[in-house]
């Protein structure tokens, strides 16, 4: 592993381009990704954030371009070369892709099973321990992802995507489909991994409030041209295009009124003083 | 102008066909690769027995309807000429050489390739193959490669059941409903049955259709288009053109191996 430089950014896409049957979802992309921060993709639909994030993945291969990952060009790269970039790269899945055919046990045990020769007991206390982590129980082990809640799917794929401490998670769209609670516990856990652990943490998401409060930095993906600032500077924006993102809160105001007080002892600004509850 | 335009259209189909052809040999290279590193025994048996329950009920309905079917065809024709005592013979030829290898991969094809086309494309559909990338987990390892062996091997096993359950089936309305004697029935199955040609080349036909229904069905799952309209095409296209192939390709093995011996 080369030594982490905190200057440098984390990721850095270079002119990327990708077309899709010649139709082009990214064109001539240049961003950077700063190391140990949570950056928010933001943009509306079909803007390409998904395929942003499948690029960084290395999951597609851009049409052009360059994609750093700590320096090395994972576009270069052929699939069976890609493992050690993977090894430091977490994905949490939008509707969590784990495998329906094994218990949630079974598919966190996998790639311990797979990538390590780990006795078996040891990767029990693994999974044990990182199911601890996202805040559930041993017993749901032994359940099927089909008999999960939305809200412990997402946890139990996010415990998978983190399970070979990643420098680098990827999560797309982690709060969208999900009850308010859910979201709460979704957004401590990624804001924890980021300030306990330094993970740089690239995060799809339509859910403006969570934006503002976990974002260092966002990305704004606008059809031509791709911007990039603190959350504030952008909300501050004079152009209407960018700063209109933030303005009407879809999310918020389709939730009941009143749940925001209800949800207070969650809710205590993760941010605000450095101590996360839980 | 109009002749060109059709000439061009044809030339662009043709490219496409011969396209598909190459992205299929491709795919079948490389899970010929990814099979065996790393080995996964324990992959392949639990698929074998998924695969071969799958198909086994109709596969024995099936078989013994359509050996019933004969039977019957066969008795009333055969009566006409006196013949009769060479029903075993007729009814073991036909479903030994053809109709056996043939129906059971048509059936097999409905049900377990379908069954293989839908499940690996909704893997796609849920990203669950691309979690196992993510995992440095080489899908074609682990999902793709056991289930088209596993098609393979299953296919003359359940093709020689096929014919089991016909040949059951015909000795039902043979001699249980016509009143053909017994040991005239399987005697006239013995004496026209030979080893090498017959059975052996209905082993190879169901070992090549299985291969087949392997290939194409989890060609058409992983690729398809990652939704939901994109799993009910993989698995509409596998049906049709596994069973048309099937077809195309039984021609072609039985002219080859007729010709050879
Ligand atoms: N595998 C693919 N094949 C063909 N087209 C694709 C593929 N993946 C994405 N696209 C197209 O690329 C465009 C961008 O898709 P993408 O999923 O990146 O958008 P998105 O910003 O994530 O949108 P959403 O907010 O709806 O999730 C879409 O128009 C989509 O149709
Ligand atoms: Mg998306």
């Amino acid at each position: 592993m080369p030594a982490p430089d905190a200057d440098r950014p984390h990721v850095v896409l270079d002119r990327v381009s990708m077309a899709f049957d010649e139709r082009p979802v990214v064109d001539g992309l240049s961003c950077s990704f700063p190391r140990g921060r949570v950056t928010v993709i933001l943009g509306g639909s079909g803007s390409g954030k998904t395929t942003l994030l499948r690029l960084v993945a290395g999951l597609l291969r851009p049409t052009s371009g360059r994609i750093e990952i700590d320096g090395t060009d994972v576009a270069a790269l052929p699939e069976s070369a890609l493992a050690p970039v993977r090894a430091r790269i977490g994905m949490l899945f939008q509707g969590g892709a784990l495998l329906d055919s094994l218990s949630v046990g079974d598919n966190l045990a996998l790639p311990l099973r797979e990538r390590t020769r780990l006795p078996e007991k040891r990767i029990a206390e693994i999974v044990a321990a990182r199911l601890d982590s996202v805040g559930l129980d041993d017993r749901v082990a032994r359940l099927l992802p089909g008999q999960l809640s939305g809200g412990m799917l997402r946890r139990v794929a996010l415990a998978r995507a983190i399970l070979l401490d990643p420098e680098i998670l990827l999560c797309d769209e982690p709060f969208s489909g999900l009850d308010p609670i859910s979201v709460k516990r979704i957004e401590l856990l990624l804001s924890r991994l980021n300030r306990h652990h330094g993970m740089t943490i690239l995060i799809v998401s339509h859910h403006i409030a969570s934006t503002v409060r976990l974002a260092d930095r966002v990305l704004l993906l606008l059809p031509g041209r791709a911007v990039a600032g603190s959350p504030g500077e952008l909300r501050a924006s004079p152009d209407r295009e960018i700063s209109g993102f933030f303005d009407e809160d879809l999310d918020e105001s389709l939730e009941p009124s009143g749940v925001a007080t209800r949800l207070d002892p969650l809710d205590a600004e993760p941010r605000a003083d450095g101590s996360t509850p839980g | 102008m109009r002749m060109l335009d059709a000439i061009r259209e044809l030339g662009f189909r043709s490219l496409g066909v011969v396209a598909h052809l190459g992205q299929l040999l491709l795919f079948l290279l490389s899970i010929l690769r990814a099979s065996l590193l790393p080995l996964r025994p324990r992959r392949w048996l639990e698929e074998i027995w998924g695969q071969g329950v799958l198909s086994l009920v109709i596969i024995c309905v099936s078989g013994l309807a359509v050996g019933m079917v004969l039977g019957l065809q066969g008795y009333n024709t055969l009566v006409r000429f006196g013949a009769e005592g060479s029903l075993g013979a007729v009814v073991g030829l036909s479903l030994i050489r053809e109709l056996g290898p043939v129906l059971a991969a048509l059936l097999v094809t409905g049900r377990a390739g379908s069954a293989t086309a839908a499940e690996i494309a909704s893997m796609v559909a849920s990203e669950q193959i691309d979690g196992l990338r993510m995992m440095s987990i080489d899908p074609v390892n682990m999902v793709v490669a056991p289930k088209a062996l596993a098609l393979t091997a299953v296919m003359p096993a359940l093709s020689t059941l096929f014919i089991l359950f016909g040949i059951a089936g015909a000795w039902l309305v043979g001699v249980g409903l016509m009143g053909l004697d017994g040991g005239v029935f399987f005697s006239s199955l013995n004496n026209a049955v030979r080893f090498e040609d017959d059975v052996l080349g209905s082993l190879l036909k169901g070992l090549i259709f299985g291969a087949l229904i392997g290939l194409m069905a989890t060609f058409r799952g992983y690729h398809a288009r990652p939704n939901a309209a994109g799993v009910s095409a993989a698995t509409t296209s596998t049906v049709v053109v596994t069973s048309v192939a099937i077809l195309i390709v039984d021609y072609f093995v039985t002219a080859l191996w007729g010709f050879q011996i």
